[in-house]
């Protein structure tokens, strides 16, 4: 039996990917939410402006599954507390224990939490279609929300918010909006479009504290200078910390998500790969670091490689040459799309290939070099063949 | 076999003209064209292009 622990999008390419490369053994895939997988990206967007009902919500969502994993079995709700990869077998919370043949790490992230633990009430995140139906039901105009973390979650919902008829301001922190993946030059841009659509910003300041309303509420934030920013409810976007307690104790480096080689298998385990953003893996073009990545387009990237890579560890038969993943990213604020393609963080320096920085909703194409080798292109309010023109100038920069 | 795209859910990211160019092409405005029937040979890159898919607009309305 070939076990698949996390039921989100990752969880189920790979189920795919097994079935579509021969496997026909049986497949159990655990998840800790009772849904079956779902698409996640609208959750800070559409969902959140949307009024479908809960069930329609997921109804929306939920992918389409491919026929070769209908018989798949789903245990769904359930959580893998523990494991033990020398033995091969993880334990369930309902106690029950699966002994594998071959293993799949797919538990992804959770939200990361102000370490801040009371008022509880008011507090949001936005990682599961719970967490963004809760919220959405508390974003009526009017509203007072302040958004803590400029990363693409948190300016999507400020942008959402916004569009809804609340009053947002975002606590950016030391760096500006989305600027770990988009560069400062970019995020500045961002910033600057944001504000004229009426985010308003909070810079360079953390959030020490939490200011009470009635009864267990969170009606604001103190932050560092002792600036009250008082609000009605709190949306906590400050990223996510990969779920791999239950690898616990089987000697694995989990400094950063679970360690793997290239080609997706689990470092110092036998039989075991890992799929999507809780994978830290080496980019195979660029070299450098193992690093995770956390785009949506990853889970199906890397269970391509990971579910070749399990079926010929468990065959006995040399592993295929890893395929290069490149990353690839977008996002939606207000009207504007910004998608991107390779690594901008490896960049050095950046370049404007098309389109003005001060004026990015006309159109603008930001290239991301490293050595003056094009490692990386964002564009932003441009239609889908500039990107993919785009896409292949960084991939003839590649190879 | 046959294959639809819903557009009321297409949104033209353009990740399909990526996985199966012989299928889908955004064209120089940007929007999504493709073969209504597309050979057998196909499938796999029209499963992958389904896959990929952000908004999940693609389906595959018969095989063989």
């Amino acid at each position: 039996m070939i076990v698949v622990v996390g039921g989100s999008l990752g969880g189920l390419r790979a189920a795919e990917q097994l079935r579509a490369r021969g496997y026909s053994g049986p497949l159990r895939v655990v998840g800790d939410e009772t849904h079956l997988p779902y698409n996640r990206p609208p959750l800070s967007k559409a969902i959140l402006a949307a009024d479908f009902s809960a069930t329609d919500a997921h109804e929306q969502l939920a992918f389409r599954q491919r026929s070769s994993v209908a018989d798949v079995d789903w245990s769904l709700g359930v959580r893998v507390v523990a494991s033990d990869l020398a033995n091969q077998t993880v334990q369930l919370d309902t106690g029950e224990v699966l002994a594998y043949d071959g293993l799949v790490v797919a538990t992804g992230l959770r939200a990361r939490r102000l370490y801040i633990s009371s008022p509880t009430g008011s507090r949001f995140v936005v990682r599961t279609l719970d967490d963004a139906l809760a919220l959405r039901a508390r974003l009526v105009p009017g509203t007072r929300v302040v958004v803590v973390g400029a990363g693409f979650i948190g300016c999507e919902v400020a942008a959402t918010a916004t569009t809804l008829g609340c009053d947002v301001t975002v606590i950016e922190g030391a760096t500006g909006p989305m600027e770990r993946s988009l560069g400062r030059e970019l995020s500045q841009s961002m910033r600057s479009f944001l504000l004229s659509r009426g985010v308003r910003f909070s810079s360079g300041r953390r959030v020490v504290g939490l200011l009470t309303a009635a009864a267990n509420q969170c009606g604001g934030v103190t932050l560092d200078d002792g600036t009250e920013l008082g609000a009605d409810l709190i949306v906590e976007a400050i990223g996510s910390v990969p779920n791999t307690d239950w690898l616990a104790g089987n000697d694995l480096d989990l400094s950063d998500g679970v360690l793997c080689d290239e080609r997706m298998r689990v470092a110092g385990a036998a039989h075991v790969v890992a799929v999507g953003d809780v994978a830290r893996f080496t980019d195979s073009v660029l070299g450098g670091l193992p690093r995770r990545v956390e785009h949506w387009a990853t889970a199906g990237d890397t269970a391509k490689v990971a579910a070749a890579t399990l079926l010929a560890d468990l065959a006995g038969v040399p592993a295929p040459a890893a395929t290069a993943i490149l990353p690839s990213f977008w996002t939606d604020l207000f009207e504007l799309r910004l998608c991107g393609v390779g690594t901008t963080r490896a960049a050095t320096s950046v370049q404007i290939l098309e389109g003005d920085l001060h004026e990015p909703q006309h159109g603008l194409a930001v290239g991301y070099l490293r050595d003056d080798a094009l490692v990386a292109v964002v564009t932003v309010g441009l239609a889908s063949n500039r990107q993919l023109h785009y896409r292949t100038l960084v991939i003839a920069a590649l190879v | 076999m046959n294959i639809f795209v819903d557009r009321t859910l297409c949104d033209n990211h353009g990740q399909c003209a990526i996985s199966a160019p012989d299928v889908f092409r955004m064209n120089t405005e940007g929007i999504l064209e493709y073969d209504e029937v597309v050979d057998d040979a196909l499938h796999n890159d029209v499963e992958d292009a389904i896959d990929v898919c952000p908004v999940q607009a693609i389906f595959i309305l018969n095989e063989g």
